[in-house]
């Protein structure tokens, strides 16, 4: 930072246009990812689908976690918001796919405003236990409002309407898989405006020193609320995509193993880049699939060693081991 | 009358309970800053090596206790070694997520070594009697965790008031580096209390086996509860975690008593409530 502030404006302008470019190769990247995996898995397209839907809960949780630096383990009670929103708007009777999602993104807000509002009181350890505690509490609520949540049955029967009137959510779920992918593509462009913005530089700001942060003058609570509810927006989004795709609606998307396996996959592949929570949740769930279909107990206890490597090899996240290896190789040549 | 006088002793036992296995991930996270998620792990595996030492080697409760105790203990060393002592003074998330690395572990191998079903830990004929105290009979179980979790109170209280070790192990709370400095081998007394902290852990898990049924998500599934209680509590503070654990173990016995169908529901209310009064628990230091 300093460096380019010294450099003058030309080198400064020169760094911004090679950041573009390396943007826009990114989100080709992603978007060919998308389309390998349209082509290439055609008969797991369900298991993709969800992939999709994860990685915005994991998108949302880095812009608390990674950008705010507010630990959370309850980001679920924002996908789950959405999920149930978007799933029980369309067993009454909405069922334009684009409504559903926005329903679900409004509702994954509102949480997301009552979780930061309760979150944000605390610090430390406390704001950890407090954000179990709200997602234990949604789990509960949405246990218990069985007349409109389904309960522990989960909510089914969505009927969903053709996307834009033509396309069908056929069987082998190619619509929801197409939506998903532009969906995940929307939401990471958005994204990556609203970090490098100047409300992403004065979050990242708060994340290193609060106290400097209000020395300067910046209210803390109303930045971080905002984020709260900017991570509600995405992780509503997701929740309200696997609610369409799956057609029906469980009490697992409200639950605290799934806020903890998102963290996981957040720190797997790195906080603090958006890039490093996509890698994550694909890598994570991809092992998932393969292991966990040979035997569960397995899983978890890889998922376990895997922590534990990660933790002490690579405090980073896999995203910086790859930015370790290429600084290296750069400072060799 | 009736109603309320053995919900007020369920109640008392549950609290106990709570508090035998919370006191040592207390003492871990006010101490040594360590949010050890893998505390319930450890009352776990003590369950199972009691249920082992008491069902299929026959050997009597007493028996059970002491070695599930020990076991437990030599377990853990090693663990602290590896893997603990890296992580003293990291950031809270890479403990978080070590520590649940290291739960995840411990499931899967005991459930591949042990199964998934329900282990019991048979009680002596003495305990599993009710005890007729004049005006009513309490089940004897139910006295004899109480008594436990007064013995333990009492003699944290003491040991830590009382002893030499007491004042070094306070003084290190204080400011490790300055009495580090003084002589106080500080190596030591955080091996020494991760050692009592797993091995009260070990000890809740086999008393408050009627409460907390061993299963191997037994790790998963009250980890949230034990970190919740401490943290209501305030980590590092005896009489913060007594009364936590009386008032959570209150408010939740008396929510199922009265109103089974909401389940966990007015433990997690309560727990939010008081957190927003008191963001530190409610004896906690100030940072």
């Amino acid at each position: 930072m300093h460096i380019t502030a010294q450099a003058g404006p030309v080198s400064a302008r020169l760094q911004a246009k090679g950041r573009w470019w390396r943007d826009a190769a990114g989100i080709a990247l992603i978007a060919s990812c998308g389309a390998a995996g349209y082509w290439l898995f055609p008969d797991n397209l369900a298991l993709l689908t969800r992939i999709v839907a994860v990685a915005l809960l994991v998108l949302s949780m880095d812009l608390v976690v990674g950008y705010c630096g507010v630990a959370t383990l309850g980001q679920a009670a924002l996908f789950g918001a959405g999920a149930y929103a978007a799933g029980i708007a369309c067993v009454n009777g909405v069922t334009e796919p684009m409504t559903l999602i926005a329903i679900g993104a409004l509702s994954g807000i509102v949480a997301g405003l009552v979780m930061g509002a309760v979150m944000l009181r605390a610090h430390g350890l406390a704001q950890l236990v407090l954000s179990i505690a709200i997602v234990q509490l949604f789990h509960e609520a949405a246990n218990k409002a069985s007349a409109y949540t389904g309960g522990s049955d989960g909510l089914a029967g969505l009927m969903v309407s053709p996307l834009f009137g033509i396309f069908e959510f056929d069987l082998w779920g190619r619509t929801a898989y197409l939506l998903g992918i532009v969906l995940l593509l929307l939401v990471f462009v958005v994204l990556k405006f609203v970090v490098a913005s100047p409300f992403g530089m004065l979050c990242r700001g708060i994340k290193q020193d609060p106290v400097r942060i209000r020395a300067m003058g910046s209210f803390v609570f109303p930045v971080l609320l905002k984020m709260f509810a900017i991570s509600g927006a995405v992780a509503g989004t997701g929740g309200a995509l696997a609610a369409i795709s799956t057609q029906v609606v469980g009490l697992d998307s409200v639950s605290f193993e799934l806020s903890a396996n998102a963290l996981v996959m957040l720190v797997l592949g790195g906080l603090g880049t958006l890039y490093g929570a996509l890698i994550g949740t694909v890598i994570f769930m991809g092992f998932e699939h393969v292991v966990s279909a040979i035997n569960p107990f397995h899983w978890m206890t890889m998922v376990g060693a895997l922590l534990i490597a990660v933790v002490l090899a690579a405090p980073g996240g896999l995203g910086s081991l790859v930015d370790k290896v290429s600084a290296s190789r750069g400072g060799k040549a | 009358m009736q109603t309320i006088l053995s919900i007020a002793i369920d109640a008392l036992a549950f609290g106990m309970v709570l508090f035998i296995i919370c006191i040592g991930l207390s003492l871990t996270m006010g101490l040594m800053r360590v949010v050890n998620l893998a505390h319930g792990a450890f009352a776990m595996i003590a369950g199972y090596i009691a249920s082992y030492v008491a069902r299929d080697l026959g050997l009597g409760y007493a028996a059970a206790i002491l070695l599930a105790v020990f076991g437990t203990i030599v377990i853990a060393i090693p663990l602290e070694r590896f893997l603990y002592r890296r992580i003293y003074g990291s950031p809270e998330l890479i403990q978080v997520l070590m520590t649940i690395g290291l739960t995840f572990c411990v499931i899967g191998i005991t459930n591949y070594f042990f199964g998934p079903t329900l282990k019991t830990i048979p009680l002596p004929h003495a305990l599993s009697q009710p005890v007729d105290v004049g005006f009513r009979t309490i089940a004897a179980h139910r006295l004899f965790v109480i008594a436990c979790g007064a013995v333990v109170a009492g003699g944290l209280w003491y040991l830590i008031e009382r002893t030499s070790f007491g004042i070094k192990l306070r003084a290190t709370v204080d400011n490790a580096a300055m009495s580090d400095a003084l002589g106080v081998r500080t190596q030591v007394v955080y091996a020494v209390s991760f050692a009592i902290a797993v091995g009260l852990a070990a000890f809740g898990g086999v008393v408050g086996a009627e409460f907390l049924p061993i299963e191997p998500y037994y790790a998963l599934r009250y980890m949230v509860t034990f970190l919740v209680v401490v943290s209501v509590g305030g980590a590092g503070s005896i009489p913060g975690a007594l009364i936590a654990c009386l008032v959570l173990g209150l408010v939740d016995t008396t929510g199922r008593y009265l109103m089974p169908a909401f389940g966990n529901f007015f433990f997690y209310a309560a727990v939010i409530v008081i957190v927003c009064l008191f963001p530190r628990g409610f004896l906690g230091r100030a940072q």
